[in-house]
C-alpha cells in the first residue's frame, strides 16, 4: 500500500522531471532536473529492492556525472539562444518517432508474458539470508570477476582518455631540458691574461651559442694578439 | 492497482526511454542535452533491468546494470572531454558543424 503510493509518486516526479530535461530552456536547469531525475530513479531502485545500486545510482550519477555535466554547461560559454532555433521545427518529428516507438513497446509490453520455467532457469537465485549488499557481492567477486576487472579497466581508460584529449601544455612553461644539461660543453680553456684588461676584451666568457663566441675566443685568448682580418679601427 | 508488479516498471522505462529519444529529436544543436538524452534513456535500461531483477529473485539484473552504470560514466566523462576540445577548437558546439571532422 505505502509501497504503491510511493512508486507512484516518485515515477510521477521521475516522469515529469525528465520531460523537464529535454524541454527546458536553460541547460543549467536541464542538468538540474536531470539530478532530480536520478534521485527519484534511486527511489524506485529501493522500491524494488535493489538497494546497493540506488546507493550506486545516487553517488555515481548524481555525484559524478550530473556534477561533470553541470562543470561542463557552465565552464563553456555557450550562446544556448541559437542552440533552439530548430527546436519548433523538430518537435513533431521527433514526437512522431517517439509515439510510433512507444506503441511498440507497449504492444511487446502487452502480448508478452513471464515463461512458467523462469522461476528454475535463474542464474543467481537472490539469497533469502543475506541483505542485498552482501549479495550482489557474493555474486560479483566470484562468477563475475572477470566482467568486474573489466569495467575498472573501461573507467581506466575513459580516465586517460580525458586527461590526454582536454589537457594542454602551457605555451610558456620553463621545463628541464635534460638533453640540453648532458651535451653542454665542459672543457675549460686556458689563457693568459693582461693586465688590466676586461674579461668581455679577451672574450673568455662562456661562448652560449659556439658558432658566434667561438673565433673571439681564438682570435684573442691564443695570443695572436693583433688583429689581422681587416676590421678597420678597432684598436 | 496500488500491488506493484513488473508492469509498472516496464512501463516507467518505456516512458522514460521515450523521453529519451525525444529529447534526442528537440535538441538536435545542443549536444551536452543530448548526452543527457543518452544518460535518460541508459536509466530506462537500469530500471528495465531492476525490474526484472527484482520480479525474477535473479541478481544478474542488478550486475548488469552495474555494468552498464559503469559504462554509462566512462562514455559521459568522454563525451563531454570531446565537446570541451571541439568548443575550445571551434568556439561553438552545433551538431551540424561536426562534418567539418574530416582527415
Amino acid at each position: 500500500m505505502i509501497a504503491g503510493l510511493a512508486f507512484y509518486a516518485f515515477s510521477a516526479v521521475l516522469i515529469a522531471s525528465a520531460v523537464m530535461v529535454v524541454t527546458s530552456r536553460n541547460p543549467v536547469h536541464s542538468v538540474l532536473y536531470l539530478i532530480l531525475a536520478f534521485f527519484n530513479a534511486a527511489a524506485l531502485f529501493l522500491i524494488a529492492g535493489a538497494e546497493f545500486l540506488a546507493m550506486i545510482l545516487v553517488i555515481v550519477y548524481v555525484g559524478a556525472v550530473a556534477v561533470l555535466f553541470l562543470f561542463v554547461v557552465m565552464m563553456l560559454d555557450i550562446d544556448f539562444a541559437r542552440l533552439r532555433e530548430g527546436f519548433q521545427r523538430y518537435a513533431p518529428i521527433g514526437a512522431v518517432i517517439g509515439g510510433i516507438l512507444f506503441l511498440e513497446l507497449v504492444f511487446v509490453l502487452g502480448a508478452w508474458q513471464s515463461s512458467g520455467q523462469a522461476g528454475s532457469l535463474r542464474l543467481n537465485p537472490v539469497p533469502t539470508d543475506v541483505h542485498n549488499t552482501a549479495a550482489i557481492g557474493r555474486v560479483l567477486y566470484t562468477e563475475y570477476v572477470f566482467l568486474f576487472q573489466a569495467a575498472g579497466l573501461i573507467l581506466l581508460v575513459a580516465m586517460i582518455g580525458a586527461i590526454v584529449l582536454t589537457h594542454r601544455d602551457r605555451a610558456r612553461s620553463r621545463r628541464q631540458d635534460i638533453d640540453v644539461q648532458v651535451a653542454r660543453r665542459t672543457q675549460l680553456d686556458m689563457a693568459s691574461v693582461p693586465v688590466g684588461a676586461s674579461i668581455g676584451e679577451l672574450g673568455i666568457l662562456r661562448p652560449l651559442p659556439p658558432e658566434e663566441a667561438k673565433p673571439k675566443a681564438v682570435t684573442h685568448g691564443h695570443g695572436h694578439g693583433h688583429d689581422d682580418h681587416g676590421h678597420g679601427g678597432h684598436h | 492497482m496500488l500491488e506493484i508488479g513488473l508492469g509498472h516498471y516496464l512501463t516507467v522505462g518505456a516512458i522514460l526511454f521515450v523521453l529519451g529519444i525525444f529529447g534526442i529529436f528537440l535538441n538536435r544543436k545542443n549536444i551536452i542535452v543530448i548526452l543527457m538524452s543518452v544518460e535518460l534513456i541508459l536509466l530506462s535500461v537500469n530500471l528495465n533491468l531492476v525490474a526484472f531483477s527484482a520480479s525474477l529473485g535473479d541478481l544478474t539484473g542488478q550486475i548488469f546494470a552495474m555494468f552498464i552504470l559503469t559504462v554509462a560514466a566512462a562514455e559521459a566523462a568522454i563525451g563531454l572531454a570531446i565537446v570541451v576540445i571541439y568548443f575550445r577548437n571551434r568556439g561553438s558546439i552545433e551538431v551540424e558543424d561536426v562534418s567539418t571532422l574530416k582527415g
